[in-house]
């Protein structure tokens, strides 16, 4: 059954094959080997911590401690796999979008490097203890985020220098997105690193703003841009609507960049930030609405390609919880809902809902389409559905244990019982929460398996045999 | 010049650039510059040595991943005190060359809130006690526990800081001993006092809440809900809760400002040369017109204050009005 199924689409003619090379093939499997090793080290530690609120006495030594392995994992997650794995992508699909080589294949091998360390240091001062402030997602203290944002700095050069001197006369909204995502993570990073007025409640304005942006100017437009080249290239027929991708675009840039204070909404930040914060929560569901409709009306009509191809439906799931988690998260800002939800697990729920329903599994569909026609090698059909599977049912039981979970917190707070009732009323969903981490941890370890089944071959007698075997997309 | 953005990748991405760095300033830098240098809360005190040591552990072992420091507006955050005010973090300055300010603001509350833990929980045996193994003190806790900030010595110096345990968590060799990273960190703990400590707390707020209480209604609701940020003595904070008592806008004889402020709130607003950040949270959903007149017309008249008193005719008036 498994070898019988066909590869979900035949070749495309949007755009040419450039040339085949195993240069760049071998740079963007070191990428994704990378994301991967990231990828199952980060998550092996959230189990862990997810396990501590079951046992809260397992490892009671410093470098096992709660709060400091806590970031270690929200940050190998974030810049370790989520974003190698989609640099990886973004390494194909610039150059092939722009119908010409990467740039320079040099510079982003030494971007990688670069990353790589920054975030090896940044565990290991995280696991002494040395932190930037426990400013979330901002822990990695300045000479390690410098070094990374050198990475990040390098790979934008390069992107946009191939854009630069792309072959086609418009610019393909793919790369709006992506050369854009760095572009605006570089500024984000600066202006989050700046100290001057970062003092007292400054610090809390500029945390409200970074780790909004960290997220939803990196994150998002990245796995955005890939997906409006992926889905389409999939699919075999052209994007629904190039404008309302257009439109999403400024919105993002827009609306989403003024709302990083609904993170502090009821907190001392000065009120009128945290109501502008809401009102353009409200309007992202513009944005949302563009992205997940032209996604979803691109997809009308081929749901036998969908069935039959084992990426697809990583994708349709990452759009369907784009949708979700997005118009999840504004609701959350509404003062309403935020006096129940905020400081509760629901919000814990919320970034796994985001971070890996919707980034994780785009990026998941975007390397499950890629790679077998870069290397010519497909993994076991039977072990991505495994894959697919076991992630899918894990971060449900994950999210909808700690959304029912965070909502009972809130309501026990605002009926004044004693705090230590919220504690003990989690334990139940603590437990599910374990559980459905435990089936997404088994979800990446069959993932990384898949991934060495697609490894290339790249002695030089297979060269030319791999050339031959490996279909562009 | 044709606005192109699908063919000028220079036009497309300098307004991406220089769109969301103008954006940034706004949203961000500004409003961050504006409120970086508050002032401090009256009546609270700088860290000392030991106490900025303790914060240094407590960004170090990340304690702001379970316990936030802020108390919101809302009544679920009663328990924890009064709401934070801008100048409660006055004093909060980066910790070192390497690391930045801290955020002990903090996104979640798997444990209770901090920021008057030292009036809540003052007992310095009870924060060891806790460190060393939080289950000890609180049987379902979930808290990490923090051996390590504890050794066991069998002869302690004089000077050593002895912890008390019950017997079953008792080392069995010797005496538990405080380690200075614990001696610091419980000594940050008990600085965490919202100042100023005559504010009502939270039993407080309950028993004057209820109508037994022989006061009249409006000074009953003035005391459990309005003195915690403009004080029983009508005197607010300075710079963060405006004061009632010689307030222009209290004692103006056309009071139709002032039922709008309780009834709407306010934000942003310089009330006699003061600008004040905090908001004021509108009441117009809480009471009935006759309790907001009970109420204004206490401030109105108490503190010295010689505002014209008003009638429910007034609140239902300005009500109707709306903002």
């Amino acid at each position: 059954m498994a070898t019988s199924r066909p590869i979900a689409v035949s070749k495309s003619n949007i755009d040419e094959i450039i040339d085949e090379d195993s240069r760049l093939t071998k740079l963007i499997y070191s990428y994704l080997t990378s994301a991967v090793g990231w990828l199952i080290f980060g998550t092996f530690i959230g189990l862990f911590l997810g396990l501590k609120f079951v046992y809260p006495d397992l490892g009671n030594y410093p470098w096992l401690s709660f709060g400091r392995l806590r970031p270690i994992h929200t940050n190998v997650v974030f810049w370790g796999w989520s974003s190698l794995s989609m640099m990886a992508l973004a390494l194909y699909v610039v150059p092939r979008t722009s119908q010409r080589r990467l740039f320079n294949i040099q510079l982003s091998r030494q971007a990688l490097y670069i990353i790589n360390v920054s975030i090896l240091l940044g565990v290991l001062s995280l696991l002494f203890g040395v932190n930037n402030g426990g400013q979330e997602y901002r822990e990695f203290i300045w000479p390690v985020m410098w070094l990374f944002a050198l990475g990040i700095s390098a790979n934008l050069l390069n992107f946009y220098n191939t854009v630069a001197l792309r072959k086609t006369e418009e610019i393909y909204l793919s790369n709006w997105y992506i050369i854009a995502a760095f572009i605006w993570t570089f500024v984000v990073v600066v202006i989050a690193y700046l100290p001057f007025y970062q003092h007292s409640l400054g610090e809390t304005v500029i945390q409200g703003y970074y780790m909004h942006m960290g997220v939803g100017m990196w994150f998002t437009p990245m796995v955005l841009g890939l997906t409006y080249y992926f889905l389409p290239k999939l699919l075999n027929k052209p994007i629904y609507s190039y404008s309302l991708g257009v439109l999403g675009f400024w919105t993002q840039m827009v609306f989403y960049s003024l709302i990083g204070a609904h993170h502090f909404v009821f907190s001392p930040v000065p009120w009128w930030l945290q109501t502008v914060a809401i009102v353009f929560s409200i309007g992202m569901f513009v944005t949302l609405f563009a992205g997940t409709g032209n996604f979803l009306l691109t997809m009308k009509g081929s749901f036998r390609t969908i069935k039959k191809s084992y990426s697809l439906p990583f994708i349709l799931v990452g759009v369907i919880f784009y949708f979700l988690a997005s118009g999840q998260g504004s609701l959350e800002a509404l003062r309403s809902l935020n006096e129940i939800w905020h400081f509760t697990n629901y919000t814990v729920a919320h970034s796994h809902l985001t971070m890996y329903g919707f980034v994780a599994f785009l990026i998941w569909g975007g390397i499950y389409a890629l790679l077998p026609r870069l290397t010519g090698k497909e993994p076991s059909h039977l072990l991505v559905g495994v894959h697919f599977w076991f992630a899918l049912i894990g971060l449900l039981v994950y999210g909808f244990a700690l959304m029912i979970g965070g909502t009972l917190q809130g309501k026990s707070w605002i009926e004044q019982q004693p705090f230590i009732n919220s504690v003990e009323l989690m334990s139940s969903f603590w437990l599910w929460r374990a559980i459905g981490g435990t089936f997404m941890f088994i979800a990446h370890i069959v993932f990384a398996v898949n991934i060495v089944k697609m490894k290339p071959v790249l002695s030089k007698e297979f060269e030319t045999e791999k050339k031959i075997a490996s279909e562009p997309i | 010049m044709k606005l192109d953005f699908h063919k000028n990748h220079r036009l497309l991405f300098n307004t991406v650039f220089w769109g969301f760095v103008i954006l940034s300033i706004i949203i961000a830098v500004v409003p961050a510059y504006y409120v970086n240098d508050v002032t401090p809360t009256p009546g609270s005190k700088p860290m000392t040595f030991e106490e900025f040591q303790g914060l240094k552990v407590y960004v170090s072992e990340g304690c702001m991943y379970c316990h936030t420091q802020q108390v919101r507006p809302l009544e679920s955050d009663k328990m924890f005190g009064r709401p934070s005010a801008p100048g409660d973090y006055a004093y909060l300055k980066p910790l070192d060359d390497l690391r930045m300010t801290p955020a002990v603001l903090g996104s979640e509350r798997t444990g209770p809130d901090l920021s008057n833990i030292g009036n809540r929980q003052p007992s310095e045996a009870w924060h060891y006690m806790h460190l060393y193994n939080p289950r000890s003190v609180v049987k379902t806790s979930v808290m990490q526990a923090y051996p390590w900030m504890f050794e066991i010595k069998e002869d302690p110096l004089p000077d050593d800081y002895i912890v008390s345990l019950p017997p079953d968590d008792a080392p069995k060799n010797g005496k538990l001993v405080a380690t200075e990273d614990a001696q610091h960190l419980v000594a940050y703990l008990l600085y965490l006092k919202q100042a100023p400590i005559k504010i009502l707390g939270v039993k407080e707020i309950a028993s004057t809440s209820s109508n037994k209480t022989g006061l009249n209604i409006g000074e009953s609701i003035y005391k459990s809900n309005c003195a915690s940020c403009h004080q029983q003595n009508g005197e607010g904070l300075t710079a963060v809760f405006p004061p009632l008592k010689n307030s222009s806008v209290v004692n103006s004889d056309n009071a139709d400002e002032h039922i709008g402020i309780v009834l709407f709130g306010a934000k942003g607003r310089t009330i006699d040369g003061v600008k004040y950040t905090s908001e004021m949270p509108a009441q117009k959903e809480n009471y009935s017109n006759e309790e907001i007149t009970a109420v204004i017309n206490y401030e109105r008249t108490s503190w010295g204050n010689k505002g014209k008193e008003i009638t429910a005719e007034d609140v239902k008036r300005i009500r109707e009005r709306g903002k």
